[in-house]
């Protein structure tokens, strides 16, 4: 395990802001990980942190193979999650929102030039993202329609469902978008939480990359996550691909408390109720949020209140 | 006639609401003047001031529609934020909208179409806390041909021509120039403040443009309405950025002519009384902007300047 710092930049009063990337292996750039970028991915720094040692241990067991390398960067933001702020506390600007970056433009197009220009050789990149929207997610692969996005690779992490998009034009400065587009295979792995720890849904994840590296020869043996449910653990299961687009989005029809009553993963019947929402003053339900048809629960809020037309809900179509 | 653009629910007894005025008299075209999209940029205020109450006053000199839109990102200006609160997110970045996604797509979605089909929308922004501008219009070069000569009528000091990016798609501008329905933007001094003398320049440049378009029956008076800088060569504004994290002091105003190798200013450290980097101008031309938030992360951006040996100082 080589540890380098790849990015360095003073702070008037804070400490150097540092950006380290921990690399597995000699060789060929094979696969990169990009952990948090935003302040509020715990999850994503969790999952990061615990890849890093499983591949400590594999290296130690002679699991990689020859001529490849691996390199992990755990954040590329720890400014911004030391002071619980989503974005560059100075300016707001996101990071992921600025790829490819520019190393004479402003602060966090420089730091995301940085990285870049350190990530961009790889064959494969993951990105461990979160969404917009506070909510839990079914693990799975997303990725960019751009003209190069690999879906039979994808399915190779193993996940019941890979997502792909049509790009819109503020995802074109996006890390995976810009990724393809300099020719390395990128995924956007979405690891279940955003800004609490769920272990089950890390180990999920874990698995999923391990199966991928296994598939792609860069590890001879499945990494040594821990024992967890099996949600898409046959390696022979086909992943369901699925346009972003053809899922049922479920808005709330009135603002209120939400009390939801199912969880991401749960088979849903039509008529089923999804969530009731609460008057906030006067404590009774102003209304429920009912599933229109057979499915799988892919997206749910995990905030309990809710705006008008806030989105509540993603769901697979079970037909 | 105070009208609704759209209205949605807020958890606990609250109705979001974003508002226009409408003013109406006799058959014409219509103008738009929107601004707060951005909720720590405060100019537009006044200038919204002063065109209602310029039109409401003179309802006889109108012929056509004014619509008024002071805030487009209600909750912002009242919570002092420039983004969305509670969603994070910048709200010049999502239109057009869409008309059954979230909340805040949806509000885009009505915002763009209510803007949709006006004859003009001018869409007033006041730069950010960090950055102090001079009064301008920026065009993305893709409409330059058909708003150049509308920015004219405006009379505003500086019209700073773009590349187009992708990213910029996203804009309220490029959402209604690209369907049609054209909008310049305007930018000027800082945000957080709002200097008088410039939002009455702009506010006498709208009129005069109203006037042009036969939408209001008096011209301002003579002299009000000066002429613009235009800047329409891609590669001629350089870009100063900080080149060490420290606090940026500065004695230059924005608006001036500057030379090759002249002091714009230091990047000073308080704790050791050094100065970590003097601020040095790459070329000659017009500063037309300038840092004014001291606190400065290395490529923070301290100013720009119209690369144009050509322009006197007045
Ligand atoms: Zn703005």
């Amino acid at each position: 395990m080589k540890v380098q710092t790849i990015f360095r930049m003073s702070s008037p009063y804070r400490d150097d802001f540092r950006i380290k990337a921990y690399t597995f292996g000699n060789g060929k750039k094979t696969l990169c990980l990009v952990g948090t970028m935003r302040g509020d991915e715990i999850q994503q720094q969790y999952v990061a942190s615990r890849l890093v040692a499983l591949l400590r241990s594999a290296e130690e067991a002679g699991m990689l193979t020859d001529k490849m390398s691996i390199s992990i960067i755990p954040s590329v933001n720890p400014s911004s999650i030391n002071i619980e702020k989503r974005f560059w506390a100075l300016d707001g600007t996101d990071i992921n929102r600025m790829f490819p970056g520019y190393d004479q433009g402003e602060t966090t197009q420089r730091i995301a030039a940085g990285v870049f220009e350190f990530i961009k050789d790889y064959q494969f990149g993951i990105q461990l993202a979160s969404y917009y929207l506070p909510g839990n997610f079914l693990p799975h692969v997303h990725m960019f329609r751009t003209g190069f996005e690999d879906i039979d690779n994808a399915c190779l992490f193993g996940l019941p469902y890979v997502t792909v998009a049509t790009p819109k034009p503020f995802d074109t400065v996006l890390l995976n978008y810009n990724w393809q587009i300099w020719d390395t295979q990128a995924f956007s792995l979405y690891a279940g939480t955003t800004d609490v720890i769920d272990h089950e849904m890390a180990n999920i994840t874990l698995k999923s990359i391990s199966r991928f590296m296994l598939q792609k020869g860069i590890i001879s043996r499945p990494l040594n996550v821990d024992d967890c449910s099996d949600i898409g653990q046959e390696d022979d299961a086909m992943p369901t691909v699925i346009d972003m687009a053809d899922m049922i989005d479920l808005q709330a029809p009135h603002a209120g408390l939400l009390i939801t009553k199912v969880s991401v993963g749960q088979s849903i019947r039509k008529g089923d109720t999804l969530a009731q929402i609460m008057h906030p003053y006067e404590g009774r339900e102003t209304c429920r949020i009912v599933a229109p048809e057979d499915g799988i629960v892919f997206f749910a809020r995990n905030k309990s209140i809710t705006f008008q037309n806030t989105l509540l809900f993603r769901l697979i179509k079970c037909s | 006639m105070i009208q609704n653009v759209t209205a949605l629910e807020m958890p606990i007894d609250e109705e979001f609401r974003i508002v226009k005025n409408h003013i109406t008299h006799g058959k014409g075209k219509r103008i738009c003047i929107v601004t707060g999209t951005h909720g720590d940029e405060l100019e537009g205020q006044y200038v919204c001031y002063l065109i209602a109450k310029m039109v409401s006053e003179n309802k006889h000199k109108l012929s056509g529609t004014v619509d008024i839109y002071p805030a487009l990102n209600p909750l912002g200006i009242d919570t002092m934020q420039r983004g969305v609160p509670a969603f994070d997110l910048d709200m010049n970045r999502i239109f057009p909208g869409n008309n059954r996604g979230s909340m805040i797509e949806k509000v885009a979605h009505d915002i763009y179409t209510d803007l949709s089909g006006a004859d003009m929308v001018i869409d007033i922004h006041a730069s950010n806390i960090f950055l102090r501008e001079m009064p301008q219009v920026r065009i993305s070069e893709t409409t330059a041909p058909t708003l150049v000569p509308y920015a004219r009528m405006l009379g505003i000091d500086f019209i700073w021509v773009h590349q187009a990016a992708t990213v910029l798609e996203s804009t309220l501008a490029h959402s209604l120039n690209s369907t049609g329905t054209p909008c310049l933007v305007a930018e000027m001094a800082v945000g957080g403040r709002i200097s008088h003398s410039m939002c009455q320049k702009l506010t006498d440049g709208i009129q005069n443009l109203m006037f042009h378009m036969g939408i209001w029956s008096e011209a301002p008076e003579e002299g009000k309405v000066g002429d613009s800088i235009l800047c329409d060569k891609g590669d001629a504004v350089a870009f100063l950025n900080a080149q060490v994290s420290g606090i940026f002091t500065t004695e230059i105003h924005n608006g001036v002519m500057v030379r090759e190798g002249q002091l714009i200013g230091q990047i000073i450290s308080p704790l050791t009384g050094k100065v970590l980097s003097d601020v040095l101008s790459p070329c000659n031309g017009l500063l037309f902007t300038i840092r004014a938030y001291p606190v400065v992360y290395e490529g923070s951006l301290l100013g720009r300047i119209y690369k144009d040996e050509s322009i006197q100082e007045s």
